[in-house]
Parts: C-alpha cells; structure tokens; sequence
C-alpha cells in the first residue's frame, strides 16, 4: 500500500528503465489514492468544526426545517451577540483568561527554576526531584480530586478561583518541565560561566541571562499550558460552585442546559469556547506541534 | 563555577516551591485517596474507620466491573485505532506534498475542550436534526438509531469522537518519529530491492518500536482515565451503558456522597494505571532500538 514512495525520481533508483514507464504511471496512480486518503481523512477531522460554525449562524427555522449542509441564508450574527450579553459568557469567560494567564506564568517560572536547578546545579538527589515530577505525569486526576476537595474545604478554599489555579499549575508543572528539559540540556553554558566569573549571583544569571535565552522553549511550554488549562473541566467542575467563578468550559454546561432549544445560540457559545485556542493554533502552529511532540513522548 | 552553582540555599529555593506544589497537591493526595477509602465518610461530617470493607465492596459490586469493562474498551479500541494512525502515518510521511498542512489540520480536534467536543457531537448525533441521522435518512435508511439514547450503541458512539479527538495527536508523534529515520537507511534497503511494504514492515516500524510502545501506554492509560467527554454527552447513561471507572468514582462520591467508597474506586483507578504502565512497558520491551 505504500508505493507512494516510489515515485519520481526515486523510481528510478528502484528500477530497470525498462519497466519505468508503467511503473511511474502505477505509482503515480498510487500517490493519487494516498493523496485522497489522506484528503479525506481532513474532511473528517475539520468538518464536524465547519458544520458548528454553520449551525451557529442559523436560527431554528433553518436549523430544523432545512438541510444541516446548507448554508446559512443570512448570518445571524445576533446569536453571537445574544449569548454575549444575555447569559454569563462574557463572565466565564474573562474567568478562563486569568486562570489561564495566571497559572502559565505561575507554572512556566516555577518550571524553568526547576530545570536550571537540576541542569545547571550541582546537587545531590537531583535525580530524585526530576524523577518526582515526572512520575507524577501518570497520575491520573481522579485519584486526587476527594482529597483535594476535602483539603480545600478544609482550608475554606473551596469555591475559590486559588485551588483551581493552584491544581493547574502543580499538575502541568511536570509536562512543562519535561518540555523544557531538552531545550536547557542542549543550550551552551558558556554566557552562563562566564557571568559567574564575572561574580554575577545566582539570581541575576537565571533571570537576566537564561531566562532570555529560552524564551523560544517558554513560548511553545506557555501554549501548551494553556491549551490544558482553557480546557480544563474536572477541577472548575468540582471545586467551584459559585456562577462567578465559572470557567468557560463548565459555564456552558449550565448555559447549554437552559438553551436546549435554540441552536444558533449553543453553536455560538461552543464557537466563542473554542476561538481563543483557534487562533492561537493559526498563529502558533508550529510552537503547539513542536510542544506536543517534546512533550509526549521521551521514552 | 562550581561554588556558586552548589549553594544549598538556591537550590533548595529553586526547587521548593513547585517540590511543595506537586507534593501537597498530587502526592499527599494519592496517599489520602488510600486512606480514605478506610473509611465511611459522607464528605461533610466525622469519619468512620471501617477497614477493607469499601475494597471488598469494590470487589463485589457489578456495576463497578460493568464501569472498569467499559474502560477496559474504550482502551481496546484506542489502542487498535493506533494501527489506522500508524498507516496514516507512514502515508503522510511519505513524499507527500503539503503533508505538514495536513498533519496541522488533522491537530486541531484535538486542541478543543473535551466538553466543546461533547457538546458538537451531541448535535452530530442529535436523533431528527444531527447530520449523521439526516444522511442516513438521505440514504433511503427508515429508522436510524437514537444513537446516545440506546444504551447497545452508547458506548460505540462514544469511541468516534474520541478517536476523532485523538487522531491528530498520535499522527503527529509516528510522523515525527518516521521522518527521524535516516533517509540513508531507506535508500539502501531500496536499492536493495525492498518493496515499499517492506520497508514500512521491516524496517520503519521497528525503528520507531520506542514510539509506538510510548504511545500504547498513552492510548490506554488515557482511556482508563477517561471522563470529560462521557460526563457531558451521556453522564453514563442510558442505564449505566456508558459508565467508565472515573465517571462511577464521580458519581458515588460527588452525586451519592460515599466519598469512602468514591476514594476506594479512586485508589484502585491510580493502582490500575500504573500496574498497566508496568505492564505494557515490560511486555512490549524490545531489543536495542537505538539507530
């Protein structure tokens, strides 16, 4: 199935001249079917995305009354701006942005002090505290969540935006660490000693000196984190129950459950959810995949 | 150099505040979720030691094993639909025009929220309006299927959308790891005259074997901790159908209050995660894979 690979120039490598010309015509053939697979295969995954920004901007009577394929006959932008200011979407949603703002840059500074400790200090057991945090990469959530609520409780930070923040940061600190490990392992050390020759402190070499230099690996770990945590469900869900603490993705449960009905308006609502995280991928494409692929499998 | 960098006291404020985090917030945690299910505990009030009695209710109780089979599934099939993300894979990292474009658009389920997720394929699945039911009556099929509503097709039902999330991000680790084999390698299985099946048998797929074993444990750890998606489109209904290990633990301790009996399930969620790790890593061991 996978004579895609033997096209062009490489055919001839591969083969007598005698039987290059059927040959090519066979693995041009080929390439086309793969080509169209793998074109397929696209329409699947970004369809069902299509369809949502379509039934968005349509109102029940085309909704239910016409084709889903179709469409809209005029954009009912006012979907948008109804969900926008009836409901409490423009609350949770600023409530996404700073739990996200905040616990990346709480996570991705607590990370990289980590990394320059274990990478750039001399210190016993520092094996150990790597190893720590990357086992705690399989832990899964659930096993936590009783006793972080009943710990919550306890300390009356129940319902308060800190234990989410807090929950995010410590369970994305080892992805993060892990993303950026790499990136500190291969960075030259030699500014580093030299500023320490100079008789430059501690401090001032990580935050005036390598901090810079790994802002490249910092923006694609600050992308990941916030791709996990504006996503993030379980914890929001679990730990509060105030309407003004809701984060997006819990808020438009309740916000979907009163709407059931109108689906111009639940389309509008999961697109005004999914945007922010849209954009980022048109604009920082390559930094997600890079921080996905860094991130996930290291053996 | 080295006396500056070996200062105790830095270290030890590098290092404390995130050691303090993931220890109070995930370590202490796993042990308490131990403890707890020791006990009869509504959550609110005074605890009740009681021994091993939630585990051996654990061990006892159908609907639990009906929730860890629905698990133990979904993990089945996302493990199996590796093989169709490994051939797309192999596919795409072939000489293929714009394969960098696709692999981006193949990504993008995956960056979504879980709950937006649930909440479109609910609308997919929708029994008179959801485009899956409008083709098949399109089609000429009478009375399609309720889809979520039926408690045989609930769980199935689940599996598309989580393999549609999921596609995109194990395409991209085999892409990656394929376009990490020398190109030289390939070249000279070629012109030794290895077919293109070959060469992806015989040589591609045990050189990124590392991968594909990282990915297995992933794929099914994953699925046994799978919740989001399932608590929003079915909550585990109809009647149980679609009940997973976490979303059970859910219900009993935050719907039910036995938050003993929740952490019991707890407990044996976090021991059944690793004891699976271990497993896969042990039974999927190969040789040297370096290259």
């Amino acid at each position: 199935m996978n004579t895609v690979k033997t096209t062009g120039s490489q055919a001839i490598v591969n083969e007598k001249k005698t039987n290059l010309g059927t040959n090519s015509l066979f693995s041009r053939a080929a390439y086309g079917i793969m080509y169209l697979f793998l074109i397929i295969v696209a329409i699947f995954q970004i369809f069902p995305i299509i369809w949502l920004f379509l039934f968005s901007l349509k109102n029940n009577q085309e909704v239910f009354n016409m084709s889903p394929f179709a469409l809209p006959e005029s954009p009912k932008w006012e979907n948008y701006s109804k969900v926008w200011t009836e409901g409490n979407i423009s609350l949770y949603f600023f409530n996404s942005v700073t739990y996200t703002v905040v616990a990346v840059i709480l996570t991705v500074v607590l990370a990289s002090m980590v990394t320059f400790a274990i990478t750039r200090m001399n210190w016993k057991g520092s094996k150990i505290v790597l190893g720590l945090f990357m086992i705690g990469l399989m832990i899964p959530v659930h096993s936590t969540l009783i006793p972080l609520f009943s710990t919550f409780t306890k300390l009356n930070m129940i319902d308060n935006p800190l234990s989410v923040i807090l929950a995010y940061t410590a369970f994305n600190l080892p992805i993060t660490i892990m993303i950026l490990l790499g990136f500190y392992e291969a960075l030259p050390r030699e500014v580093e000693e030299a500023a320490v020759m100079d008789g430059a402190s501690i401090n001032y070499i990580f935050f005036k000196i390598t901090l810079p230099m790994t802002s490249p690996v910092i923006a694609t770990a600050a992308i990941i984190n916030m791709i996990y945590n504006w996503n993030e469900f379980v914890f929001v869900n679990t730990f509060i129950s105030s309407e003004k603490f809701k984060t997006l993705t819990v808020g438009i449960q309740n916000f979907i459950g009163q709407y059931t009905t109108d689906w111009g308006a639940i389309g509008a609502t999961l697109v005004i959810s999914i945007l922010p995280i849209l954009l980022a991928f048109f604009l920082l494409s390559n930094r997600i995949v890079e921080g996905i692929a860094s991130g996930s499998v290291k053996g | 150099m080295n006396k500056v960098m070996s200062n105790k006291k830095v270290i030890a404020m590098y290092i404390a505040p995130a050691l303090f985090l993931v220890l109070a917030l995930i370590y202490v945690p796993i042990v308490q979720t131990g403890y707890f299910g020791l006990m009869k505990w509504n959550g609110i009030g005074d605890m009740e030691f009681i021994g091993l009695k939630n585990y051996s209710h654990l061990i006892n109780d159908p609907l639990f094993w009906k929730s860890a089979l629905h698990s133990f599934l979904l993990a089945v099939f996302s493990a199996l639909s590796l093989i169709g993300y490994l051939f797309i894979s192999i596919i795409l990292a072939g000489k293929i025009r714009g394969a960098n474009l696709l692999r981006k658009i193949y990504l993008i389920p995956m960056l979504l929220a879980s709950v937006a997720i649930a909440q479109l394929w609910l609308k997919i699945y929708h029994p008179t309006n959801g485009i899956l039911n409008t083709v098949l009556i399109s089609l000429g099929v009478d009375n399609p299927p309720a889809w979520l509503a039926e408690s045989n097709l609930a769980l199935y039902a689940i599996i598309v959308p989580i393999i549609w999330q999921y596609a995109g991000f194990y395409i991209l680790i085999y892409y990656a790891a394929l376009k990490n084999i020398p190109e030289s390698l390939i070249e000279a299985a070629r012109i030794d005259g290895a077919t293109p099946l070959q060469i992806a048998l015989k040589i591609k797929l045990p050189l990124i074997m590392n991968v594909i074993k990282v990915t297995i444990v992933l794929a099914v750890v994953g699925s046994l901790k799978y919740f989001d998606l399932i608590y929003v489109m079915t909550d585990g209904g109809p009647n149980g159908s679609s009940e997973v290990m976490a979303s059970y633990m859910y219900h009993k301790a935050f719907k039910g209050f036995d938050f003993g009996y929740g952490s019991a399930i707890g407990f044996f969620l976090l021991v059944i995660c690793l004891v699976v790790t271990f497993i896969i890593s042990k039974l999927t061991k190969t040789k040297n894979d370096t290259y």
